[in-house]
């Protein structure tokens, strides 16, 4: 499991995020909100070992995270950046199949794991072709299979770290996506997802921690977190909020 | 999307397109052999027991000259293809070439205060100064990547943005002073000077040949070691990070294969450029970026590609032979901007 304390980072003497203490718990999705700048991307940065946290520490399993060997780490944490410049014709399972490179599984059970995880964000039909032939929507849900196909299929122990997943994808895929990674984190693992739409938060996450200013405002389930007045308080922004008329999760909707 | 060429197929025609390069590179010259023999006497050179009449002065030409100048020619062309290889992994950029990390421009400072230096001391003594040639051109250009690595570490971490930078400044600090050099020379000293830097495989011994031959040898057991981590390397440096990849370890070990690659190329031939830019390039277009076929594929087409270009700078204008980095660069530069204006659409 990923936890953290006190979790600190300054850039340049400025404190970028403090005070956050989290753990991303096994078999559910924790979003994580914020308008520009608040401090998301940091965290994960922080959260996968990029940044190195000036104050608290980060936790995987009963270890730092700095003390993690490579490929061990790998096994356990996998990590989708918001971007990825990935600027060479390989083909699209060869791309899913890098996820395969911490483990020794063999090629045989490789192959089902990139087929299985091609399968899982919609990009099975891709097979073949060149990742530079690929739209950015297609891109981005290959490299959605790829950290699927990492920690695949998926389990108690795993996490995951996802930056903005959807925000390249049309309507439908929005859906699938979070679908997909609804599924992953029901067969036991971790998942933190950064998002900015509201209504895919509510509607995909069990818990949101709300980002302002580096610091967490809320943290809790999402009936408790989307409140109007913090909302506002937040994102600068005048809200409705209404039960789903089928779903019951809740509805955001600017006035 | 266009079919590959099979690595197994790819593998094939390679080393049959490697071996006929070494056939005519051994045939082929101012005194040509009839092919026929100089398969018979390669094979009895390499200890075929066959029947050697009338083969003398074939043998004396295989042996003595055109098979170290073949080897050479091998071991030149598939180091500077590797080094290429490592250097587009490195810099993720297909058109990254090994002169970027400051190797042989500060191969070619090393070269230069060894001509000139050596000329001003009353020139190098016969039998010591190819070797002192060979062993500053390498140091140059060892010293100079060893610097622009330091340049590019900041916080322990290695940028390589800053490194390219880092490199086009030093490549251009080491080539006004090879200008420097270049200025003070006499007139056989700048004939020398000139002509290791257009590069040859001409004059290649056995003496000079070994230290390259293990260099190379090394570099190519080494990088396919890595193959799987380049490839993640191509996905981005933290990308490669979260599969559990040692990037900086790795980076180190990309830009330490270059630089002895590299220097040790420069250093037994001069300098001979855009084999590490094309080759690796014309591998990726025939079989995909894929580094464990990448990699071995660009040792044999960068050896086949430089003998044949070694047989055009021979018979170009024979008798008289071109410098060898006249051929590679008339070929290599067209090919580049081709590269270029087809990436544009």
């Amino acid at each position: 499991m990923l936890r953290t304390e006190n979790l600190q980072i300054r850039r340049d003497q400025k404190i970028v995020l403090a005070d956050v203490t989290l753990d991303v718990r096994p078999g559910e999705v924790l979003g994580v909100l914020g308008p520009n700048g608040a401090g998301k991307s940091t965290l994960l940065a922080a959260l996968c070992g990029e940044l190195a946290p000036t104050g608290g520490q980060v936790w995987l399993d009963e270890q730092a995270l700095g003390h993690w060997k490579g490929a061990q780490r790998a096994q356990r944490l996998a990590v989708l950046p918001q971007t990825s410049t990935l600027d060479f014709a390989f083909r699209v399972e060869e791309v899913v199949g890098m996820g395969r490179l911490p483990h020794q599984t063999g090629r045989t059970r490789d192959a089902e794991i990139i087929h299985e995880a091609l399968q899982a964000a919609d990009v099975e039909h891709l097979a073949g072709r060149s990742y530079l032939a690929l739209s950015g929507g297609e891109r981005q849900r290959v490299h959605l299979a790829r950290v699927l196909a990492q920690l695949w299929p998926g389990q108690n122990g795993q996490t995951l770290l996802l930056d903005e997943p959807t925000s390249m994808l049309d309507p439908l895929h929005q859906h699938t996506t979070l679908k997909a990674i609804r599924a992953f984190a029901d067969r036991g693992a971790a998942v933190l997802i950064i998002l900015h739409d509201l209504n895919l938060a509510a509607r995909y996450c069990d818990r949101l921690l709300l980002l302002e200013q580096g610091r967490p405002r809320a943290l809790g389930c999402p009936q408790a977190v989307l409140q109007p007045d913090e909302l506002k308080a937040v994102f600068g922004l005048d809200v409705l909020v209404q039960p789903h008329p089928e779903l019951g999760c809740p509805m955001v909707i600017a006035r | 999307m266009r079919t590959l060429v099979k690595p197994r197929s790819l593998f094939i025609g390679l080393s049959a397109l490697c071996l006929l390069s070494i056939w005519l590179s051994l045939a082929l010259g101012p005194v040509s052999l009839p092919l026929f023999d100089t398969l018979r006497a390669a094979l009895r050179l390499v200890g075929v027991p066959i029947a050697g009449e009338g083969l003398e002065q074939a043998e004396l030409i295989l042996g003595q000259i055109r098979l170290p100048r073949t080897l050479l020619g091998l071991a030149v062309g598939g180091v500077l293809a590797l080094s290429g290889v490592a250097m587009q992994g490195l810099f993720r950029n297909p058109l990254a070439d090994p002169g970027l990390v400051g190797v042989s421009s500060g191969a070619a400072l090393g070269a230069a205060i060894a001509i000139v230096g050596g000329a001003a001391f009353g020139g190098l003594p016969e039998f010591f100064g190819p070797y002192l040639l060979s062993l500053c051109a390498f140091l140059g250009g060892l010293g100079v990547t060893a610097l622009v690595y330091r340049l590019g570490r900041r916080n322990g971490q290695t940028n390589v943005a800053v490194m390219l930078l880092a490199g086009i400044a030093l490549t251009a600090l080491a080539g006004s002073a090879v200008g420097l050099f270049t200025y003070l020379a006499d007139d056989a000293t700048l004939r020398t000077l000139t002509f290791w830097n257009l590069g040859s495989l001409n004059g290649a011994s056995y003496a000079r040949l070994w230290p390259l031959l293990i260099v190379t040898a090394g570099v190519a057991l080494w990088l396919p070691r890595r193959a799987k981590a380049l490839n993640a390397l191509l996905l981005g440096e933290s990308e490669a990070s979260h599969l559990g990849i040692d990037v900086e370890g790795l980076k180190r070990e990309l830009v330490f294969c270059t630089a002895l690659g590299v220097g040790a190329a420069v250093a037994a031939a001069g300098m001979i450029g855009f084999i590490g830019l094309v080759v690796p390039h014309l591998v990726r277009l025939l079989a995909g970026p894929d580094h464990r076929v990448l990699l071995p594929a660009s040792v044999l087409a960068g050896a086949t590609l430089l003998l044949f270009a070694d047989l055009i700078a021979r018979l170009a204008l024979a008798p008289a032979e071109l410098p060898i980095g006249i051929v590679t660069a008339f070929l290599g530069a067209p090919f580049f901007l081709y590269l270029l204006m087809r990436g544009r659409h």
